[in-house]
């Protein structure tokens, strides 16, 4: 399978775990020097900010040697570390979590200790450093734009080119006699182990999915058992990007709910404010659970929801939703709604949480290219087919 | 909880035997255990499995494995159709 690298300009969105998000195979396409959307919606420069080493806490001296100073880098994680991760997980400074590129050192190594190949997006980084703790190693650092591992390796990014192009201008073999690189496992989609072995004598091994497994990894002699090399997706990790999915698409939602909002003033005799508040809210409560129902519990119950297709599980998700509030209303012997506009809800929420959650394709471990095809060929009919009626029905009951 | 499956029988994979050295790379980089090596060469024992993530081919230097490429992400192939570009992240 040729994997043709091109101008590698823009990043993918990353702001995931280190080894969660979908792994994207890319096809090459030339890219805009300007930002850009990514995949999942936050707009990525082409160019993040680099952290300087000299500056950061988490750098503990420098070792001079014969390429150039190296930095050594902490095992300790603190919480400015982790509140910066969860910032970018939400979006926020997602630009200013990059690692410059190079040799970095752990403890006290030696010409002949292992060497770790890291992403530069800082979490990977982080997570590799926590693990190191007690190991006298090297740690190179390559361009992935500030992606993770995973979304990079499936770009090319994290990719046998950049390792290359990364072993040769660090000078890495002037510095140090062993020839071994432990790579992390999902960085397999973009690099080529015996490509990489040829053009530079590195030979490539490939250490566990997870940073955590690595002490495991080495005390048994650096062999990675099978679960080690499985990829999960528990909920945990399924929770923790949730915040990408609604901060990439709130504002197509704000703009749903405006709609809805200011339609809500319309009735048989006109348009009136006392209309527009008390459908207007509704509409917010619902479109809002909607939102949710593909944005957070489709995710979160992604295990236990109907159907091998995202689509079909947010649908669920999204009944699943309006039964909830639909029996809160009933207990409390109010309906807020007409008949039509009640019927309007049944077809536009499970529309909205299903199209939603079918985007979560993107951040799974486990959808294919193919599948995710077949599954939007009949799903995005539905969606809209559903949309339109539940969208024709409620514009109706505005004015019956 | 119950095992996650996606659709199968749709990836776009293949191993060819009679190329396949036994070097049991695809076996390591996989990470929903697709391969297995049975017999000094590696057979595909979960087909459904495979999300076309592409390090097997990647690592395949007899060149056994074929893997059709693409991002397996909704909002990639939505963004591709409307803008028509090609499909990548990003």
């Amino acid at each position: 399978m040729d994997n043709k690298k091109k101008n590698e300009k823009n990043s993918c969105c990353g702001s995931e775990n280190l080894s969660i998000a979908d792994s994207p195979f890319n096809i090459i396409e030339p890219e805009s020097e300007t930002a850009t959307e990514s995949c999942c919606g936050i707009p990525v420069l082409k160019n993040p900010r680099i952290l300087d080493p000299e500056k950061e806490h988490w750098t503990i001296g420098k070792l001079e040697t014969a390429v150039g100073p190296i930095f050594r880098v902490s095992t300790k994680t603190n919480w400015t570390d982790r509140w910066a991760t969860w910032k970018v997980r939400w979006g926020i400074n997602r630009m200013g979590y990059t690692v410059r590129p190079g040799i970095y050192a752990v403890g006290n190594p030696d010409s002949y200790s292992d060497i770790f190949v890291s992403a530069n997006y800082k979490m990977s980084f982080d997570r590799l450093r926590e693990n190191l703790d007690g190991v006298n190693a090297w740690i190179l650092v390559i361009d992935t734009k500030g992606v993770n591992v995973w979304c990079a390796a499936g770009k090319g990014t994290f990719g046998t080119n950049e390792l290359i192009h990364r072993i040769e201008s660090t000078h890495l073999g002037e510095l140090i006699d062993n020839r071994r690189l432990i790579l992390p496992q999902l960085g397999a989609p973009g690099v080529s182990g015996y490509k990489v072995k040829e053009k530079t004598g590195f030979r490539v091994k490939f250490g566990p999915v997870q940073a955590e497994d690595l002490p495991a990894y080495l005390k048994a002699g650096k062999v990675a058992s099978k679960e080690m090399r499985r990829v999960r997706f528990p909920l945990i990790e399924r929770l923790v990007l949730t915040p990408v999915e609604i901060v990439s698409l709130r504002k197509y939602f704000a703009l749903v709910v405006l709609f809805f909002v200011l339609f809500s003033g319309f009735s048989e005799g006109g348009y009136t404010f006392e209309n527009l508040l008390k459908y207007g809210l509704l509409s917010v409560l619902l479109l809002l659970s909607g939102f949710l129902a593909g944005t957070v519990l489709g995710p979160v119950l992604l295990p236990w929801l109907p159907g091998r297709s995202f689509s079909s599980k947010g649908a669920w998700a999204g009944l699943l939703m309006l039964t909830v509030i639909s029996l809160y209303y009933f207990n409390n012997s109010v309906w807020p709604d007409t008949v039509i506009g009640s019927l309007s809800w049944l077809f536009l929420i499970p529309a909205i949480a299903s199209f939603l959650m079918m985007n979560f394709t993107g951040s799974s471990t486990y959808t294919s290219f193919s599948g995710v095809v077949k599954e939007m060929h009949l799903a995005v009919r539905l969606q809209v087919a559903f949309a339109m009626v539940g969208l024709g029905l409620w514009l109706t009951g505005r004015f019956v | 909880m119950p095992e996650l499956r996606y659709l199968e029988n749709v990836a776009q994979l293949s191993l060819d035997e009679s190329l396949c050295t036994g070097c049991g790379l695809c076996t390591i980089v996989c990470p929903h255990a697709v391969f297995e090596l049975q017999n000094r060469k590696s057979h595909i024992i979960d087909h459904g499995a495979c999300m076309e993530c592409g390090a097997c081919s990647q690592n395949c230097e007899s060149k056994a494995i074929r893997v059709k490429p693409g991002v397996g992400c909704a909002s990639a192939i939505i963004y591709a159709s409307l803008t028509g570009k090609k499909v990548s992240c990003g």
